[in-house]
């Protein structure tokens, strides 16, 4: 049980996967002008690292054993297909999210953070359930990051600017404060 | 003609370099540029791996590109990409077991690059082999040269040496903070920042001239 804290904390703050790995930072800077949209896409980010954990484990345990060669092509197909998924389902059992979701679900696909979910699990040998844990925790991880800079973002767009550091500057100097700040919980365990 | 052709090629080739940058400029294929630039070497290898991954895929699609239905394309490169990633992360293991340790699960993040599947769909797709080959060579080349840049800037700062070897002597207090995540990000804005103040400047410059 305490490695089951201590995998769902290290991955939704000390190794937070936007702010310490350099995740899914297109989405991190694109879309996060709003935190609503930030929530939204959180959200949608996580479900679909949970299901690729899923799909990770059954591929694991009884296809990559016998052919190694086919492990990336297998994870961006199960991912690929896995985005399709959700993307039905929600369209069939909630058209109002599915509208409020728009272009984000796609482009989920193109994530590196999900991949990224089915490498490390893959490389750290997680279980199922500590895929599972690993998976929610990085994706409610993602999504406090993109809360937080959606937050100052929102923020900042009242603030004056010089011209020459707005847009991408200085939403990167403010993405390495937030970093550093994370870097603070380094020292939550210290037996690890 | 052949001089048009010349021309032509020159072009694709060198737009990558500079001017159409996929890092400084577009903005694209940041989480493997600041996650393995922590010093020159890993930055370089990543962009020599990204470089050659990129060139090849640029030519397979280039090939295929007629016999490719429309509707499943973007499967398609990204099936062909995963492929070669594949293939360079097993040649790498084999050849260069250190690098390949250091640089770890972002080898195989290539396959997500955006600037890889971004070139198969906005110039491969559309062009014959030979100017995919030359604009994913010049795009590559781009790639590795800013990973470099970044990766020159926070070896120095944060570990006070250059290829591993030490340039400052033992009375150097590094910047630690620069090889940690934060300097990524610090670093590239700070980069930004003055490429925008560059190009804010030859603006304010050909205004005087036409005055």
């Amino acid at each position: 049980m305490g490695n089951l804290v201590w995998i769902f904390v290290s991955a939704l703050l000390i190794n937070n996967f936007v702010l310490s790995y350099f995740l899914g930072l297109c989405s991190f800077f694109g879309v996060t002008t709003k935190i609503d949209t930030a929530i939204r896409l959180g959200a949608a980010n996580t479900f679909v690292m949970i299901i690729t954990a899923l799909c990770v484990y059954a591929l694991n345990t009884w296809i990559l054993p016998y052919a190694p060669y086919l492990q990336m092509i297998c994870f961006i197909v199960v991912i690929a297909s896995a985005v399709q998924f959700v993307e039905m389902v929600i369209k069939k059992t909630s058209p109002a999210l599915f509208k409020a979701l728009g272009i984000y679900l796609p482009l989920i696909t193109t994530n590196c953070a999900i991949l990224a979910i089915a490498l490390f699990t893959t490389n750290k040998g997680y279980g199922l359930v500590e895929g599972l844990v690993y998976a929610i925790g990085a994706g409610l991880g993602i999504t406090l990051a993109y809360v937080l800079l959606a937050g100052i973002r929102e923020e900042s767009r009242l603030a004056n600017i010089p011209k020459l550091i707005q847009g991408t500057a200085i939403n990167m100097i403010i993405a390495g404060i937030l970093s550093m700040a994370f870097m603070g919980f380094a020292g939550l365990f210290s037996s690890h | 003609m052949s001089q048009d052709n010349t021309s032509r090629a020159m072009e694709e080739f060198s737009k990558g370099l500079w001017k159409e940058n996929q890092i400084f400029v577009t903005i694209l294929g940041m989480c493997p540029s600041l996650a393995v630039t922590n010093s020159v070497i890993n930055g370089l290898a990543m962009g020599v791996a990204t470089t050659v991954v990129l060139i090849l895929s640029n030519l397979l699609i280039s090939l295929f590109r007629n016999v490719i239905p429309n509707q499943v394309r973007i499967t398609a490169f990204i099936i062909i990409i995963a492929t070669l990633v594949q293939v360079i992360d097993f040649l790498l293991a084999a050849l260069f077991p250190s690098i390949h340790k250091e640089l770890g699960a972002f080898i195989a993040l290539i396959v997500v690059n955006c600037i890889i599947l971004g070139r198969a769909e906005a110039f491969a797709a559309k062009n014959p082999p030979w100017l995919s080959v030359l604009d994913g060579t010049g795009m590559g080349i781009g790639f590795t040269f800013a990973l470099v840049v970044i990766g020159v800037i926070r070896e120095i700062l944060g570990n006070g040496s250059l290829f591993n070897i030490s340039l400052f002597g033992p009375k150097f207090e590094p910047w630690v903070i620069m090889i940690l995540p934060p300097g990524g990000f610090i670093t590239l804005g700070f980069l930004l920042l003055g490429f925008s103040w560059y190009a804010q400047r030859k603006i304010k410059k050909s205004q005087q001239k036409e005055k």
